[in-house]
């Protein structure tokens, strides 16, 4: 195919932990004048988590918008409460934004009425499940974190008119959800009395192993890898089937994430050379492996894998 | 509420049907089932010879196809479904919607169960699976309080299964990704969590250390056990002290609660472990039966009995048992 190549989008992803009202509030507006051209937005891991309402929410989607930002709102990822899929109905049926659907509830609730997008914790490993998804709506597809490029390569092949592929290109990736808080239980407490405790974690808690690798972070009842994953060398891969590539939000340094990821992708840097840049803001390493075909945590240095 | 029951080979699915399963649950000798281990499973011609037997015994069999496939190995899934098909079992136990698509309209006359590696946990995403691929039944993640699986039943618009006994998945199944994240294969894709190939044992400092893949999952003294290294049963460091952080080797025991699920009105409770040996599934099935026979005939008085714990205690990893997820304390 000799089309034009369309120049790939930049996506932040829901920021995935606890932050105080006021640096969510400085974090968005932050974001405006950012180069991303996607923010999604919402709490997809505890609804205990209320630094911001439903309506908190609306009032940042509304500033980003016209700040030219395409707003996605995210649903929870783990549905146990009644209250809780009442939480993800709200989104659902907010009338102007798309939703990113985390859980086949927010799918059932979306299907037939508004398209949406298939978030990163919806099952979506082939071409027979994308068709029928994208059949009820879904226009865009966050692929699952632990599918390789050769998966993709799979897809192409066959790949439903008119759906977006969706890249998680730069973050702690999301590994496991559970019904227990992890902080919770570092804190010698049950999740029924957190005291948000989470909230003294702005990137997670380190796990580390009894040699002292850092392995992974606890996030509430998430747990992530503590390397960041990085697939930042896909954007400039005209040929890899990305049009989009998520950044995750970290505490700090977000922006400067965001400005690395711009710049390659209108090739003032060079993704290779670019690891460097990147690398302070990866405390406990990147890796890659995913990608690969491999072990998450590996970390190959080229774009191409074994 | 019915018993269902695990087996890896046709020696258990018979110690489970002889010991009172009202169904046995099984799986191909392939990646397409979450338990994806070397010398297990079943062939075509072992599941005729458990289908006779189970038959003859008033037993049901249901087949576990309940991994993802990817565009490069997915017709392996619907032979999969084809061949359970044509031998006729009972049911089949599905997590894949691709997979579902397939089956519901090729075979529209099939049973079909959503597994718990769909990951559904509330009535919305079930009714999803109902309305789309009329699934008959959905077994639940782990992750539910008693009352939250009490509200869940009610609402859901069909039956409801439960785990019972076994090892204990903390995670959401379906959506854990720690094996992979270590090894490369997980349950999603390749049917196994922590695949024994990338299992090390090793002597240092006359302590034993367990490693995944080089990472270093637990090490334990002489006198102590030694879990088998999955990573949420292993000991980490968080915040400077050294613990089981995710959770301890333990088994979920539902026997404390087995009146409360038969009030609720949950359809079916399963038993964990395929991969087990015959005389494990003999003695959790025999227990599992007597405590839900006895639960049937008078709720109200209904006690566990002592020679049942004990006998599940000590089949249980870490000898030890939990409620998990139904009790909140745990969360």
């Amino acid at each position: 195919m000799n089309v034009a190549r369309a120049r790939k989008r930049l996506s932040l992803g829901p920021v995935q932990y606890f932050w105080p009202r006021e640096k969510l509030l400085d974090f968005y507006r932050s974001i405006e004048s950012t180069p991303v051209d996607i923010v999604y937005l919402g709490e997809t891991v505890c609804s205990k988590r209320r630094s911001f309402r439903h309506k908190d929410w609306i009032d940042v989607a509304e500033r980003l918008q016209i700040a030219g930002k395409e707003v996605v709102l995210s649903t929870l990822a783990l549905i146990e409460a009644s209250s809780e899929l009442g939480l993800v109905r709200k989104l659902c049926k907010n009338g102007n934004f798309t939703v990113e659907a985390n859980d086949m509830s927010a799918v059932q609730m979306l299907a037939g009425e508004m398209d949406f997008v298939g978030g990163p914790s919806l099952n979506i490993y082939n071409v027979a499940t994308l068709r029928k998804l994208a059949s009820m709506g879904l226009t865009r597809w966050v692929m699952p974190v632990e599918l390789a490029q050769k998966a993709l390569l799979g897809f192409s092949r066959e790949m439903p008119a008119g759906i977006e592929v969706e890249l998680f290109a730069w973050g702690r990736l999301p590994l496991a959800y559970s019904a227990r808080c992890y902080t919770a239980r570092a804190h010698n407490v049950p999740k029924d009395a957190c005291e948000y405790c989470c909230i003294d974690y702005p990137d997670g808690l380190m796990l580390s192993t009894r040699e002292e690798e850092s392995f992974l972070m606890i996030n509430g009842i998430q747990t992530q890898s503590a390397k960041i994953h990085s697939l930042l060398h896909e954007l400039s891969n005209p040929e890899s089937g990305v049009d989009i590539l998520r950044i995750s939000p970290q505490s700090e340094h977000t922006e400067q994430v965001i400005s690395v990821f711009d710049q390659v992708r209108a090739g003032d840097l060079d993704a290779q050379e670019t690891s460097n840049e990147l690398a302070p803001f990866a405390a406990f390493g990147m890796c890659n492996g995913y990608w690969h075909d491999d072990a998450g945590m590996a970390s190959y240095s080229t774009g191409h894998g074994p | 509420m019915e018993l269902v029951c695990p087996a890896g080979n046709l020696p258990s699915l018979k110690a489970a049907v002889d010991n009172g399963a009202d169904a046995v649950y099984i799986g191909f000798k392939n990646e397409t089932n979450a338990r994806h281990f070397a010398g297990l499973n079943f062939g075509h011609k072992q599941i005729e010879q458990g289908l006779a037997h189970a038959r003859n015994h008033g037993s049901q069999v249901y087949v576990a196809i309940n991994t993802y496939p990817q565009p490069d190995n997915f017709t392996k899934w619907e032979e999969a479904v084809d061949q359970a098909a044509e031998l006729g079992v009972d049911a089949l136990i599905l997590a894949d919607i691709g997979v579902m698509d397939y089956a519901a309209t090729k075979w529209p006359d099939l049973r079909l169960h959503l597994s718990v590696q769909g990951s559904a946990t509330s009535h919305e995403a079930i009714r999803f699976y109902a309305e789309q691929f009329g699934i008959k039944r959905a077994v639940v993640p782990r992750v539910l309080s008693l009352k939250q699986v009490a509200a869940l039943v009610d609402q859901s618009p069909i039956p409801i299964e439960v785990f019972g006994f076994g090892s204990l998945c903390v995670m959401v199944e379906g959506r854990c990704f720690l094996s992979s994240y270590v090894t490369g294969q997980g349950p999603n894709t390749f049917g196994a969590c922590s695949p024994a190939s990338f299992v090390r044992w090793s002597e240092k400092d006359s302590k034993l250390e367990t490693r995944l893949n080089g990472v270093l999952i637990d090490c334990v003294g002489k006198g102590e056990n030694a879990g088998y290294p999955t990573v949420c049963k292993g000991r980490f460091k968080v915040n400077g002290e050294t613990s089981y952080a995710i959770e301890e080797p333990t088994s979920l025991n539902t026997l404390p609660i087995l009146p409360e699920l038969l009030k609720i009105g949950v359809a079916a409770v399963k038993i964990e472990g395929r991969q087990r040996s015959p005389a494990y599934v003999a003695k959790v099935t025999s227990v599992l039966r007597a405590a839900i026979d006895s639960c049937k005939r008078d709720p109200e008085n209904y006690q566990p009995d002592r020679a049942w714990l004990s006998q599940l205690r000590a089949l249980s990893e870490g000898t030890q048992t939990t409620l998990g997820a139904y009790e909140r304390h745990w969360q």
